[in-house]
């Protein structure tokens, strides 16, 4: 007998990679525009996008590189649809031109980044989580990232249904970070109903043409730019421009664009924050991690209670902009915040930033390509608690 | 407390009771390694394995495997986890089952069995034995290619093998995700006879040399 | 105002955009003019044009012109073209783009676009230097010129952009001059006609740069030098390798019908939503 792929509560239920949620995650949210380059360890993302979009009128489209993959998609987005690609760090790499060119002119579109170990070709086949900061800062100019990531082979699924949605209201790229833990592992999915599926798209001009500005800055410096082919014909440029999507180097008017391109991102901050608490209302030891890290955090938390040492644990679900708000109330108690990360040392930058002037922020790190083990957290959380001060 | 109660504890009965499931009542943590080479079936025999834990018996599971050269040139493996709390660490660590169809792959993981684990190996696989789990060494490629003129059904037979001796996963929901998996294919059958008839291979082994405690 | 200029007036950004930033001299204003022609003979409705540019002086273009217009990063607008297309089929997606744009920079897009027959026109116009950054060699300079890069001549080969899309496969490809600029603009409306990846290279003058640096500063000079160097294919045929040493051969060089490739995407996907509906 065949199993009974669906919960008492009637959710279809999948044994599946995080990568494979990624692909149903985006197909739930209307996605109907792929544009990739093959590249471990994203690859089946676009294996699965290339199977499942045709079945639904979709377009698949392997392009020559990632550059070429991720100007398919801002070509489709000026087009309509909802687009996505994914990647790994060094196709990561080659995107980051067109990724500011997203930003500057407000097509939305998602990128997945299936974080591998680094630099260059690095560990094509291990995880890390050293493009922590090149989802935040790679793309040339000043530029406000939003970023999401995930723990989990549900929250995959949950966090690229999230980007969809910001992207389409914010009218900017969002990136998805994964690592190569969390998108090759399987795990157990519950997909959403349809019916509790909300398709998010950027709203359409409610203008006539002649009165169309897409570039306008209105109170939540959101533009919308029309689909192509519908009428308003304008201008979109890489160039800095004014509310017409015509060039300017009116010093006014540049002041005017890059402001309100940040202010979009940070007035609606709070919404893209997204975070987990663990324990932490009268939490001593902090640990603040996210994706596959964040696993482990929430064992060494388990680990340390029993042992009654007053651990807690953000975990952040979205990472840029900084959730700062959540970290000082999580802080609120704490002596020692600990940044647990598969890398050398990225995400605590942004801690430092926010508390370093009244906690000690101290670093825990793996980058040999395996994830951290909740023992090492521990390990490192007990050296503060008995360590120098009792030997 | 003298030499000689030490020694009647050791060889108290309590600890040759037969088990009639490798997993413990309370599973804080069971750690399952299929391991193989390219072509065998490790990582499907994995996701089968996973699929019929987690969805058909309804416990925490993640599974992992070896990519890139790692899963190349002979060995390649896939890990499963069970839990019955969240799953911190989604990679073997201390193997409590392992699944050796090679001798390489016996050779790379026997190593990393806990001394109270079980190691089921491919009878090629296991000519020196090492380590104190208890082995046993089962020719699942020879049985296939003599029952079913086909050694790619090595790993279902395996997978009978295991639901039946260790209780890991129960047989309908090996069966199911078996069933799903071949539903459109012309080797449904046969992949289900195969089930089946490692299914009782392993009762029979269980009956001969049962787990014990 | 004359008819030649009042027939392409309603696709310019007049009101707003002008005047541009091309030189006096420049050979885009007339490629702009000869383009915008061809669409106004083929009465094709401006809310059906997407106009896709890369980077460059030529690239500019869009930014005149009353269409869908999108004027992307340096070499990349054929793979933002692609997308477009691939969403919208019924559009006619036009990308025009310089010699650096489209065969340095963007020179594996260019030969991938080719390959996949997709329904885009593409102009390139050929100055044979970098203009927007002041004069540097390009990867159509000839052997010997002169460029700010190349100050004591060029020793790089330049590539010939006829073979070069001939070879990658585009399905159709023409090559003009814009001092016959009637030709131009006839092989551009074939181009937009056409079922397929149609490609038209337009060999330009420069004479701010490219001129000034090699003799020829005056427009009407370059204009003169196309008139002598340009051949006619049906002439070049019957000349020797040696007598067509330093010639532009022009003309069209294949016209044929290959399957298109968005419409191959969508037959695929019809075909399974159907499979799917069973």
């Amino acid at each position: 007998m065949a199993l009974n792929r669906t919960t008492s509560d009637g959710h279809p239920v999948r044994f599946v990679q995080g990568n494979e949620a990624v692909v149903l995650g985006a197909l739930h949210s209307g996605c109907r525009f792929f544009g990739g380059y093959p590249i471990t360890p994203s690859t089946e993302i676009a294996e699965g996008m290339a199977r499942e979009l045709p079945k639904v009128g979709g377009v698949f489209i392997q392009m020559e590189d990632e550059i070429a993959s991720i100007a398919s998609i801002i070509g489709a987005s000026a087009a309509g649809a909802k687009s996505m690609t994914a990647t790994s760090g060094p196709g990561f790499s080659l995107m980051q031109e067109n990724l500011g060119f997203a930003y500057i002119t407000q097509l939305p579109i998602v990128i997945v980044n299936v974080q591998r170990g680094g630099p260059s070709t690095g560990l094509p086949t291990k995880l890390a989580q050293s493009d922590t900061m090149q989802a935040r800062w790679g793309t040339h100019g000043d530029y406000t990232a939003v970023v999401l990531a995930a723990s989990s082979v549900q929250e995959s699924y949950e966090a690229t249904i999230r980007a969809f949605e910001l992207a389409e209201k914010l009218s900017t790229p969002v990136i998805v970070l994964l690592d190569e833990l969390i998108g090759h592992m399987r795990e157990k999915l519950i997909l959403r109903m349809k019916k509790d599926i909300k398709e998010i798209r950027r709203p359409f001009p409610k203008v006539p043409p002649e009165w169309y500005f897409p570039y306008d800055i209105p109170n939540d410096y959101t533009a919308h730019p029309a689909p192509f082919g519908e009428g308003f014909r304008y201008s979109i440029t890489g160039l800095v421009h004014d509310r017409t999507g015509f060039p300017t180097s009116v010093p006014s008017e540049v002041i005017e664009r890059l402001d309100a391109l940040r202010e979009k991102i940070i007035t609606h901050r709070k919404e893209i924050w997204n975070w987990k608490e663990y324990e932490v209302t009268d939490a001593k030891y902090l640990i603040v991690a996210y994706g596959s890290a964040a696993r482990a955090a929430r064992g060494a938390v388990a680990i340390l209670r029993k042992k009654r040492i007053k651990a807690g644990f953000l975990e952040l679900k979205s990472i840029w902009p900084f959730p700062d708000g959540p970290l000082m109330s999580a802080a609120k108690q704490a002596k020692y915040v600990f940044v647990a990360e598969n890398n050398m040392g990225q995400l605590i930058h942004a801690v430092r930033e926010n508390i370093r002037h009244t906690i000690n922020v101290i670093p825990i790190n793996r980058y040999d390509g395996h994830p951290l083990e909740p023992e090492q957290i521990v390990y490192f959380i007990k050296e503060e608690v008995y360590g120098h001060s009792t030997v | 407390m003298t030499e000689k109660s030490k020694n009647k504890k050791y060889s108290s009965k309590k600890n040759n009771k037969i088990r009639k499931n490798l997993l413990p009542d309370s599973i804080i943590r069971f750690e399952i390694r299929i391991s193989g080479a390219g072509g065998q079936g490790i990582i499907s025999t994995g996701m089968l394995l996973g699929e019929a834990i987690s969805i058909g018996d309804g416990k925490n599971v993640s599974q992992s495997q070896a990519y890139g050269p790692e899963a190349r040139g002979g060995a390649t493996r896939a890990d499963i986890i069970i839990s019955d709390s969240e799953i911190y660490f989604p990679e073997c660590n201390k193997i409590d089952l392992l699944v050796a169809f090679t001798d390489t792959a016996y050779e790379k993981h026997s190593a990393h069995v806990k001394q109270t684990g079980l190691i089921i190996a491919d009878e090629h696989a296991v000519e020196m034995k090492m380590g104190t789990a208890k082995t046993l060494d089962i020719p699942f490629i020879e049985f296939a290619k003599k029952k079913f003129g086909n050694q790619i059904v090595a790993n279902i037979i395996a997978l009978g093998f295991v639901s039946s001796y260790t209780g890991i996963v129960s047989k309908g929901s090996i069966m199911g995700a078996v069933e799903d998996k071949f539903e459109n294919s012309k080797y449904l059958e046969l992949n289900l006879k195969a089930l089946d008839f490692g299914f009782s291979l392993g009762k029979k082994y269980f009956k001969e040399n049962p787990l014990t405690a | 105002m004359g008819t030649q200029l009042s027939e392409i007036h309603e696709y310019l950004r007049w009101r707003k955009r002008f005047p541009t930033v091309w030189c006096a001299g420049c050979g885009d204003g007339t490629i702009m003019g000869a383009i915008l022609r061809a669409i106004h003979d083929l009465q094709m409705p401006q809310d059906s044009i997407a106009f896709i540019s890369g980077i460059g002086c030529s690239s500019r273009m869009p930014i005149y012109l009353d269409f869908n217009t999108l004027h992307t990063t340096h070499g990349r607008a054929l793979p933002f073209a692609t997308g477009v297309k691939l969403v919208r089929p019924d559009m006619n997606v036009i990308v025009v783009s310089g010699d650096g744009d489209a065969l340095a920079i963007g020179g594996n897009h260019f030969i991938h676009t080719c390959r996949r027959n997709i329904d885009i026109t593409m102009v390139l116009i050929n100055n044979s230097i970098y203009g927007m950054t002041g004069g540097q060699v390009a990867p159509t300079t000839p052997i010997g010129a002169i460029a700010h890069t190349m100050p004591y001549g060029n020793i790089d080969p330049p590539f010939d952009a006829v073979e070069l899309s001939l070879a990658a496969g585009a399905t159709f490809v023409a090559r003009s001059t814009t001092y016959n600029i009637i030709q131009t603009t006839n092989y551009i409306k074939k181009a937009l006609q056409h079922k397929g990846f149609s490609f038209v290279e337009i060999i330009s003058q420069c004479p701010v740069l490219y001129g000034r640096l090699n003799g020829m500063p005056d427009p009407v000079d370059m204009l003169l030098w196309q008139k002598e160097v340009a051949v006619p294919l049906s002439k070049a045929k019957k000349m020797s390798p040696e007598e067509l040493e330093g010639k532009i051969t022009t003309g069209i060089f294949r016209d044929e019908i290959r399957p298109e490739y968005t419409e191959q995407v969508y037959a695929l996907s019809e075909k399974l939503q159907e499979k799917s509906e069973d």
